[in-house]
C-alpha cells in the first residue's frame, strides 16, 4: 500500500498541476481544428494542379456591366456560374454561385452599403483557349482561361493575382442525400470535392460529415448536405499579407503550411491563447497584400465559418538560401498563395487593385462604408469593471477620479446592473434610483454605459422575452421551436437580428420611455453577440438553427453585427435622428465599423497580451475598423503595478480606451497603487485628453475617407521593406509614431524612425531625430515613447480637465514640427462633438494649417460648411525653428498685432505667446 | 475677497480672448499682487507685467500668474465660500460647467448656471457636526466609561491572575504533597503486587510443567505405538513436524539423533528427548486441526483517506484551490484541527491478548488490596489536584492572552472582546466577533463562510484604532483568501453599520462604537475653527 502510495504521489501532484494550470489557458478541445469541421477537411484533403473546372466560352455574355459565363466541372458535369464585374474606384468582383442550385444558397445582405458602381468591361480577344478583357484605362486586363478553368489580372506584362491558379476551385453542389433516394446523377464520376476515393455516400456519410457531423456531444444535423466552397489566388511578387481578422498573431499573417488555417467563425473563447490562428470574437473576411510595388485586397464576402490557408515559396528559406538563389539567378518571383474555404453560400470575392494602402483603403471602404463618426467623448478614456456594485460604488468611483485628478468621460455597468441578467433592466436593490446616478453624472459632464447582451432570459414575467416570444422574434431550433440555449441569465433565447423587423422593435426598445432609467448619456456595449452559448456547440449557436429560412451555418459570422447596428439605431432614433451613438461589440463582420467601437475581447494581465494589443488592432484598422482597443490592465488575473501603468501608457495611444477587469480579480482603480503610480497613470491619461483634438480629426478622416486611425508604419512608408512585419510600433494618423514600452522591466526600446531625408521631434523634449534609422531610447517608469513627423502640424489641448466635455471650448496649441525643408502642414476639425449636424447641416470647421516661407497660415478646407467655436490658439510651438526677429499675426479684418515668443535655441524651439486668434477664422504668422 | 466677473463674455469676443481678469487673491499671498507692479512669479522663475496676471495665458511655471484663470495645468484656484468654508480647487475646474465652489466663483464664463450654496452647506455642515459634536460628545462620555470599566475589567483580571497565581502555588504544593502521599503509597502496592504476582507466577510454572508432564506422558503413550514402554525410532519416525533440517523427510540417523543416540527411549528417558522436540511435536489427535495463524490484517486506513481527499478536491475545486494557496504553517483555524482529526486513522486495534486457557490471577489477598487500595486514593487525589492545577493554568493563559490583547491605547476596545455583532442584509447575515473573526451565512440556508480571523489593527500610523483587519478566510476559488477590513466610527452604540465586496473577496465592514470617539473641542471651535463665518 505504501508503495501505491508513494507511486500515486506524484501523479496526483501532476494531475493537481495540470488541472490547476489548465483553467488559466484556452481548452483547446472545445474549438475544432480544421481535421474536426468535416468541410474543411474535405476541402484541404484536395490536391494542387487537378482542377475539373472549365469555362465554357460558348455561354459568353458581355452586358454593360458585367461579364457571365458558365464553368462545368468536367467530373460531375455540374454547371456553375460565373459573374464578372469591372467596379469603379479600380476593383474587380467575381461571382460564382451553382447554375442551377436544388434551392437558392446564400448570399450576404446588408454588409454592401450599396450595389456596387460597375464600369463597362471591354473584350479585348477571343480564342478557344480564353478570352481577354480590358479592365479600363491602367493597361490591365483580364484574362479568362478556359481548360482548366483560371483568371487572371495582369497590368503590362505582370500578372498581378491569379484566381484557381493552383486548381482549388471547388464548389460542393447542392444534392439529394442518396440512401434516401436515388440521385438522377448517380451513374457519374467521383466528384472532385471528395478527392480520389469518394466513399459510398450513406455508409461512411456520417464519416465524410456531408449529411451529419458531432463534435464533442453536439450532433450538427445538416439537412442540406455537403456545401462548401473554395477557391484559390496566387499572388506573384507578394510576400506580405495582412488582415482576416480576429487572431491573437502577429501582424504579418504566417504560412499555414503544417498547421491549421486561419479560421474566421464568431466564437467566444475563454482565456484565448496568443500567436495561433485560432478563430476569435469576430470575423473580417478581408485580407491585404503588400510588396514594395503595389497593395491590393480580397474581399471574400461570406458569412459562414471560413478557413484561411496561406502559403509562401519563400517562407523558411533562410537569408543564405534566398542569397543563393539570387546568386545562381534561379530565384523564382517570390509569391503568395492564399486559399478560401467557406462551408455554405457562394463565391463572392472583390478584388482590389491598390495599387496604394490609401488607394485600398478606399476601395474597401466605398463596399462596406467608413468607420461611424464616435461622439468626441468616446475617444477619451473609459473606466470599467465587472463590476461596479452599486450606485455607492459608481459614485465613489467618480469621486475618486476628481479627488485623484485624473479625467474619465465614461463609466461602465456589466451584467451585474440588471435585474437577473435581464438586460433594459435594473437591479432594484443596487440600482434603485439609476436616474439619479446618471444626472450625478450629467452633474460632472460625464457618461455611462450599460451593457444589453442579445441573449434573452425565458422568463414569463420578462417583458423583453415575452415581447420577442409573442412575436416570433427568435431563431428557431432545427425543429421549429424557439432556440434555447444557456447563458449568464440561465435558460436564454436568441433574437433573431437577421430580422429587420426584429431589429427595428429592438431598436425601438432603446427609447428613453422603453428602457426604463436610461438617459441621454447613457449608451451601450453588445458583449456575447457571437453568440455565445455556453452549452452549444464550441460555445456558440448550433449550425442547424434556423434565422427564417437560412440555417445559423450560413449567416454564423454576421450575427454580432447585426445585433450592434440594431443597437445603434436605437441610440440614434431615442435621440430623434440627432445624435450620435456609441456602441461598443465583441463580435462583429465586415462593415461594422459603421455601427462603433470593438475590443479585443477576454484578454488577460500578461505582458504578451499587452504586446499583442497592438498587431490585434493594427490588424483590424487595415479591414475598416479603427475604432479598436484591448482591455487596459488585462481582463483575466490582476497585473502587477508595472503592467498596468505600461498599459495605461500604451492605451492612452490606442483608440478604444477603456480599462477593464474580471469579478474576480483585486479592485484596480488608477489609485490604488500609491501616489507615485497614481500619478504615472494620471499623466497617461493627461496625454490622451490633450490630444483628443488629433484624435477627433483622425476619426474624421476614418469617417470621411475610410483612412485608418492607428497604422502600420508601412501604410506611410510603403517602399520600406524595413517596416513591413513591424508591429511592436505603429502610426496614428501619419504623423505620430508611437512605440510603447511593453517589456517588463524595460530600461529602453529601439524604435524605427522611417523616411529617408524626414525628422521626427520626441514630443516630451522636442528632439530631433532623424529618419531611416533605428534609434535607442533609454525610458524609464514615466517614458511614452512618441514622435511627431517633422513636416506636420497637430493640434492639442493644454488644460486637460475632468472630461473631454469640460474642455469643449478650451483654446488649442499647435505643435508646428518642421521639415528640413521647413515646412508643415496639418489639420484642424471643430464640432459639436456629439450630433450628426456636421454631416446634415455642414456644421463644423476643417482648416488646413500649412507652414510655408516663414509663414503659417490656418485656411478654410470646406467652404460649404459654417460653425462658431468659443475656442481660439493660445499658444504656437515650432519645433526645429530658428530665431526670428519678430513674429506678426495677421487677421482678416486686416489687423496686424505683434506676438511676443520665446526661443529655445538648444532644441531649436520656437513658441509664440498668446495668438489668441479664434480657432474658426483665417489667420497668418510670419516670422521675420 | 470677491472679484469682479462683468465684462467678459466669451461669445463676444471671438477674436482676441485677452481680456484680463481682476485679481482674485488669496489672503496670505495678498501682497504678491499689487496692481499695476510688475510680477514676480512665486517660484521666482521669472517676473512679467502686471496685465499679463490672470491674462489667460500661463507665464509662471509654477501657475501663480494665473490664480483667477485655467490657462496653467498645475494652478489652483481660492474659492472664498462665505458661509462655508474656504477651498482650494485644481485650475481646470475653473468655468469647466461645473459648480465647484458653493460660492460659484469657479464658473464665471462658462455659462453654467451655479446657485451659490453656502449659507445651505454652512447650516447644513454646521447641523451635521453639531449631531457629530452631540454623538462625540456622548460617545467620548461612553468612551470614558469603557476605560474605566477595562480598567476595572483589567485590574479584575489582574486580581483574578494573582489570586490564580496564588491559588496556583497552594496547588502546586498540594500536587507535590499528593505526589508524595501517592509514592509512599504507591511503594508497597508494588512491592505487594509484586509478590503476589511472583507467587502467581511460580504457582503457574508449577501448574506448567505439570501440563508439560501430562503432555510428555501423552505423547509417550501416542507415540509407543506397540505399546511395549518403549519410544522407538520407527515410532517416531511418522512425526515429520520434527525433521532438524526441514527436508521433507525424517531419516532412522535424524530419529535416532532426536532418541539421543538411542534405538529407543523409556519413559524415564524421554523426558530429556521431550525437551527436545516438544516445540515442534504435534499431537496425533490435534494434527490436521489446528488453523493457521490468521494473516496479520494491514490496515486500510491510509488507502482510503487518501481517496477521500482526492475525492474532496474533485468536486470542491474551489475550496481545495484555495487551501493549496495558503500554506500556511501558523493557520490555527479551529475547524481545521477538527477536521485534520477526523481524518486520523483509527488506533490499529492490537490484536487481543491471546484467550490462554490459562487460569486467571487469583484475587489479591486482603493485605495487598489495602494496599492498593491505599494507593489508588492517593492517586486519585493527586490526579484532581493535578487536574485542578491545569483549569488554573489554562484560565491564567487565557486571562493572560486577553490582558497581553492590544485593546487600545486605554483598552477602550476591551468591551468588544467575546462579543459578537450582526447585520443583516438581503441575502446573508454578517457576524463580526472583534478579536476574533469575521463570518457570513447566508439567508437561506447553507453553510457558515469565514470571512477572515483576527489579524492586527490596520489604521493609518496617525490613527491605528480606526481600522481592523482580518484575514486567513476561507480561499476563494482562483483567488487571494478572504479577508475583511473593518471601519471604525464613532457612534454611540456598538453596531456593523453596513458591509460591502468592493473587491472580489475582499470584504469591508463599517462599525460604529464610543471606543473611537475623540475628546470634542468645544462646539463653538469644531463650527468655527476653520471657517471665516
Amino acid at each position: 500500500m505504501a508503495a501505491f502510495i508513494v507511486r500515486m504521489g506524484p501523479l496526483l501532484v501532476l494531475w493537481l498541476a495540470v488541472f490547476l494550470s489548465g483553467t488559466w489557458a484556452v481548452d483547446r478541445g472545445n474549438f475544432k481544428t480544421c481535421d474536426q469541421s468535416a468541410f474543411c477537411k474535405r476541402q484541404r484533403a484536395l490536391k494542387p494542379g487537378q482542377s475539373p473546372y472549365r469555362a465554357l466560352l460558348e455561354t459568353l455574355e458581355l452586358t454593360n456591366t458585367k461579364l457571365t459565363l458558365q464553368l462545368i466541372n468536367d467530373n460531375n458535369k455540374v454547371r456553375l456560374l460565373l459573374e464578372l464585374y469591372r467596379l469603379q474606384g479600380n476593383m474587380t468582383r467575381v461571382k460564382i454561385n451553382e447554375l442551377k442550385p436544388l434551392k437558392p444558397r446564400f448570399e450576404v445582405p446588408d454588409v454592401l452599403i450599396n450595389d456596387p458602381p460597375t464600369e463597362p468591361l471591354s473584350l479585348l480577344s477571343q480564342d478557344e483557349n480564353g478570352v481577354v478583357l480590358s479592365l479600363g484605362a491602367d493597361s490591365q486586363w483580364l484574362i479568362v482561361s478556359a481548360k482548366p478553368f483560371r483568371l487572371d489580372i495582369m497590368e503590362g506584362r505582370e500578372v498581378l493575382l491569379s484566381l484557381n491558379s493552383r486548381g482549388l476551385l471547388a464548389f460542393e453542389h447542392l444534392r439529394i442525400r442518396k440512401d434516401t433516394q436515388v440521385d438522377p446523377e448517380g451513374a457519374e464520376k467521383k466528384e472532385e470535392t471528395d478527392a480520389a476515393n469518394e466513399p459510398a455516400e450513406g455508409e461512411t456519410a456520417k464519416e465524410d460529415g456531408m449529411w451529419e457531423e458531432t463534435f464533442k456531444s453536439h450532433t450538427d444535423n445538416k439537412p442540406n448536405g455537403p456545401s462548401s466552397i473554395s477557391l484559390d489566388f496566387s499572388l506573384p511578387g507578394v510576400e506580405h499579407v495582412y488582415g482576416i481578422p480576429e487572431h491573437a498573431d502577429s501582424l504579418k499573417l504566417k504560412t499555414t503550411d503544417g498547421g491549421d488555417p486561419y479560421r474566421l467563425f464568431n466564437l467566444d473563447v475563454f482565456q484565448y491563447e496568443l500567436f495561433n490562428p485560432m478563430a476569435l470574437y469576430g470575423a473580417i473576411p478581408v485580407m491585404l497584400s503588400h510588396s514594395a510595388q503595389r497593395t491590393m485586397g480580397i474581399f471574400w464576402l461570406n458569412a459562414a465559418e471560413t478557413w484561411v490557408d496561406i502559403s509562401s515559396n519563400t517562407a523558411g528559406k533562410t537569408v543564405f538560401g534566398q542569397m543563393l538563389d539570387y546568386v545562381q539567378g534561379s530565384s523564382e518571383t517570390p509569391q503568395t498563395d492564399v486559399r478560401w474555404i467557406s462551408e455554405s453560400g457562394i463565391i463572392d470575392v472583390f478584388i482590389m487593385l491598390g495599387p496604394t494602402p490609401t488607394d485600398v483603403f478606399s476601395q474597401y471602404s466605398s463596399l462596406t462604408g467608413t468607420q461611424a463618426f464616435p461622439p468626441l467623448s468616446a475617444l477619451a478614456y473609459h473606466q470599467c469593471r465587472w463590476n461596479y456594485n452599486d450606485q455607492e460604488d459608481v459614485a465613489a468611483v467618480d469621486q475618486g477620479f476628481d479627488e485623484h485628478d485624473i479625467p474619465y468621460d465614461f463609466i461602465w455597468l456589466d451584467i451585474e446592473h440588471t435585474d437577473g441578467k435581464r438586460y433594459f433592466t435594473w437591479d432594484p436593490h443596487k440600482f434603485p434610483q439609476p436616474k439619479d446616478m446618471l444626472q450625478g453624472l450629467v452633474d460632472k459632464r460625464r457618461k455611462m454605459v450599460t451593457i444589453v447582451d442579445p441573449h434573452i432570459k425565458v422568463d414569463s414575467s420578462y417583458k423583453i422575452h415575452n415581447e420577442i416570444r409573442s412575436k416570433g422574434f427568435y431563431v428557431k431550433n432545427k425543429d421549429g421551436g424557439d432556440y434555447e440555449g444557456w447563458c449568464w441569465p440561465g435558460n436564454s433565447g436568441y433574437p433573431d437580428f437577421t430580422n429587420p423587423e426584429m431589429r427595428a422593435w429592438w431598436a425601438s426598445m432603446f427609447a428613453y420611455d422603453q428602457y426604463e432609467g436610461s438617459m441621454e448619456n447613457m449608451y451601450t456595449w453588445n458583449d456575447m453577440n457571437e453568440p455565445s452559448v455556453f452549452n452549444g456547440p464550441e460555445v456558440t449557436m448550433h449550425k442547424d438553427a434556423l434565422h427564417g429560412n437560412w440555417e445559423n451555418r450560413d449567416l454564423h459570422n454576421l450575427y454580432g453585427l447585426y445585433v450592434q447596428m440594431a443597437t445603434a439605431e436605437g441610440l440614434i432614433e431615442r435621440s430623434g435622428g440627432v445624435e450620435r451613438p456609441f456602441v461598443l461589440t465583441r463580435a462583429f463582420f465586415a462593415g461594422s465599423q459603421r455601427y462603433g467601437a470593438v475590443w479585443t475581447g477576454d484578454n488577460t494581465a500578461e505582458w504578451e497580451h499587452l504586446k499583442i494589443s497592438i498587431p490585434m488592432c493594427l490588424s483590424l484598422g487595415l479591414v475598416g475598423v479603427s475604432f479598436c482597443g484591448a482591455d487596459v490592465g488585462g481582463f483575466f488575473k490582476s497585473p502587477s503595478t508595472e503592467l498596468l501603468v505600461r498599459w495605461y501608457q500604451t492605451g492612452a495611444y490606442q483608440p478604444f480606451f477603456r480599462a477593464h477587469a474580471h469579478l474576480d480579480t483585486p479592485r484596480r482603480e488608477p489609485w490604488l497603487f500609491g501616489p507615485e503610480n497614481t500619478a504615472l497613470i494620471r499623466e497617461a491619461v493627461r496625454q490622451r485628453y490633450a490630444l483628443l483634438p488629433y484624435w477627433y480629426q483622425l476619426f474624421y478622416h476614418a469617417h470621411h475617407s475610410g483612412q485608418p486611425v492607428m497604422r502600420p508604419l508601412w501604410v506611410e512608408y510603403p517602399q520600406d521593406t524595413a517596416t513591413f512585419s513591424m508591429d511592436d510600433q505603429f502610426l496614428l494618423g501619419r504623423d505620430l509614431l508611437v512605440h510603447p514600452v511593453t517589456e517588463e522591466g524595460g530600461r529602453g526600446v529601439t524604435a524605427y524612425l522611417p523616411g529617408k531625408g524626414e525628422v521626427w521631434f520626441d514630443v516630451h523634449t522636442f528632439q530631433k531625430h532623424n529618419g531611416a534609422q533605428n534609434l535607442y531610447i533609454p525610458v524609464t517608469i514615466s517614458s511614452i515613447p512618441v514622435f511627431q513627423r517633422g513636416g506636420s502640424i497637430i493640434p492639442r489641448k493644454a488644460r486637460v480637465r475632468r472630461s473631454s466635455s469640460c474642455m469643449e471650448h478650451d483654446p488649442y496649441t499647435l505643435f508646428v514640427a518642421l521639415s528640413p525643408k521647413r515646412f508643415a502642414q496639418g489639420e484642424l476639425y471643430i464640432d459639436d462633438g456629439h450630433t450628426f449636424n456636421f454631416d446634415k447641416q455642414k456644421q463644423f470647421i476643417h482648416r488646413r494649417l500649412s507652414f510655408a516661407n516663414k509663414a503659417l497660415s490656418s485656411r478654410n478646407l470646406a467652404p460649404g460648411s459654417q460653425f462658431i467655436t468659443p475656442s481660439w490658439i493660445e499658444k504656437i510651438v515650432i519645433l526645429g525653428a530658428s530665431k526670428p526677429s519678430k513674429a506678426t499675426l495677421k487677421t482678416p479684418d486686416g489687423k496686424e498685432n505683434l506676438l511676443e515668443f520665446e526661443f529655445d535655441a538648444s532644441m531649436s524651439v520656437l513658441t509664440l505667446r498668446k495668438p489668441g486668434v479664434n480657432a474658426g477664422v483665417d489667420w497668418t504668422v510670419v516670422l521675420q | 475677497m470677491d472679484f469682479n466677473l462683468a465684462g467678459v463674455h466669451w461669445l463676444s469676443d471671438l477674436l482676441l480672448c485677452t481680456q484680463p481678469l481682476p485679481v482674485p487673491t488669496i489672503p496670505t499671498e495678498r501682497q504678491f499682487y499689487e496692481e499695476n507692479k510688475p510680477f514676480t512669479c512665486l517660484d521666482g522663475s521669472s517676473t512679467i507685467p502686471f496685465d499679463r496676471v490672470n491674462d489667460d495665458y500661463c507665464d509662471c511655471r509654477d501657475g501663480s500668474d494665473e490664480p483667477g484663470t485655467a490657462a496653467c495645468p498645475n494652478g489652483s484656484f481660492h474659492c472664498t465660500n462665505a458661509g462655508f468654508r474656504p477651498t482650494f480647487i485644481p485650475s481646470s475646474r475653473i468655468n469647466d460647467g461645473i459648480c465647484d465652489c458653493c460660492d460659484t466663483t469657479d464658473e464665471y464664463n462658462s455659462g453654467a448656471t451655479c446657485q451659490n450654496t453656502c449659507r445651505e452647506m454652512g447650516r447644513k455642515e454646521r447641523e451635521s457636526l453639531q449631531i457629530m459634536a452631540e454623538i462625540t460628545k456622548e460617545g467620548f462620555l461612553l468612551k470614558q466609561q469603557l476605560i474605566h470599566e477595562a480598567k476595572r475589567g483589567q485590574e479584575d483580571k489582574q486580581g483574578k491572575l494573582t489570586e490564580l497565581q496564588g491559588s496556583k502555588k497552594g496547588l502546586e504544593e498540594k500536587v507535590e504533597a499528593l505526589r508524595t502521599v501517592k509514592e509512599t503509597a504507591e511503594d508497597p502496592e508494588k512491592e505487594a503486587k509484586e509478590r503476589h504476582l511472583k507467587a502467581w507466577e511460580e504457582q503457574k510454572e508449577l501448574i506448567r510443567m505439570e501440563k508439560d508432564k501430562t503432555r510428555m506422558a501423552e505423547a509417550f503413550l501416542e507415540l509407543d505405538d506397540d505399546a511395549d514402554g518403549y519410544v522407538s525410532v520407527a515410532e517416531l519416525q511418522s512425526h515429520l513436524e520434527l525433521d532438524p533440517d526441514s527436508d521433507g523427510s525424517l531419516s532412522e540417523t535424524e530419529t535416532q539423533g532426536l532418541l539421543g543416540g538411542a534405538d529407543k527411549v523409556d519413559t524415564s528417558t524421554f523426558e530429556t528427548v521431550w525437551s527436545g522436540i516438544k516445540d515442534k511435536y504435534l499431537s496425533e489427535v490435534s494434527q490436521g486441526q489446528s488453523e493457521p495463524p490468521a494473516p496479520v490484517e494491514t490496515p486500510q486506513e491510509e488507502e482510503s483517506r487518501d481517496f477521500v481527499s482526492d475525492h474532496d478536491s474533485d468536486h470542491y475545486p474551489e475550496d481545495y484551490a484555495g487551501e493549496e494557496d495558503v500554506e500556511d504553517d501558523e493557520e490555527d483555524d479551529h475547524e481545521e484541527e477538527e477536521e485534520e482529526e477526523e481524518k486520523v486513522p483509527p488506533t490499529v486495534q492490537t490484536p487481543e491478548k491471546r484467550e490462554d486457557d490459562e487460569v486467571s490471577m487469583p484475587p489479591y489477598d486482603t493485605e495487598t488490596q489495602s494496599l492498593i487500595d491505599a494507593a489508588q486514593k492517593a492517586r486519585d487525589d493527586f490526579d484532581e489536584a493535578e487536574r485542578a492545577l491545569r483549569e488554573v493554568d489554562d484560565q491564567m493563559k487565557n486571562l493572560e492572552k486577553e490582558i497581553g490583547f492590544d485593546f487600545g491605547p486605554s483598552a477602550e476596545f476591551a468591551y468588544l472582546y467575546s462579543q459578537c455583532y450582526e447585520l443583516s442584509t438581503s441575502e446573508y447575515i454578517y457576524r463580526l466577533c472583534p478579536f476574533n473573526r469575521v463570518s457570513q451565512k447566508p439567508k437561506f440556508g447553507g453553510s457558515e463562510t469565514n470571512l477572515g480571523l483576527w489579524g492586527q489593527w490596520a489604521g493609518p500610523e496617525d490613527n491605528l484604532y480606526s481600522v481592523m483587519k482580518y484575514d486567513h478566510g476561507q480561499g476563494c476559488w482562483q483567488g487571494p483568501n478572504r479577508s475583511t477590513t473593518v471601519k471604525l466610527t464613532c457612534g454611540k452604540e456598538t453596531v456593523v453599520t453596513s458591509t460591502s465586496e468592493p473587491s472580489r473577496c475582499e470584504y469591508l465592514m463599517e462599525f460604529t462604537t464610543p471606543a473611537v470617539c475623540q475628546e470634542p473641542a468645544s462646539l463653538d471651535e469644531v463650527l468655527h475653527g476653520h471657517t471665516e463665518l
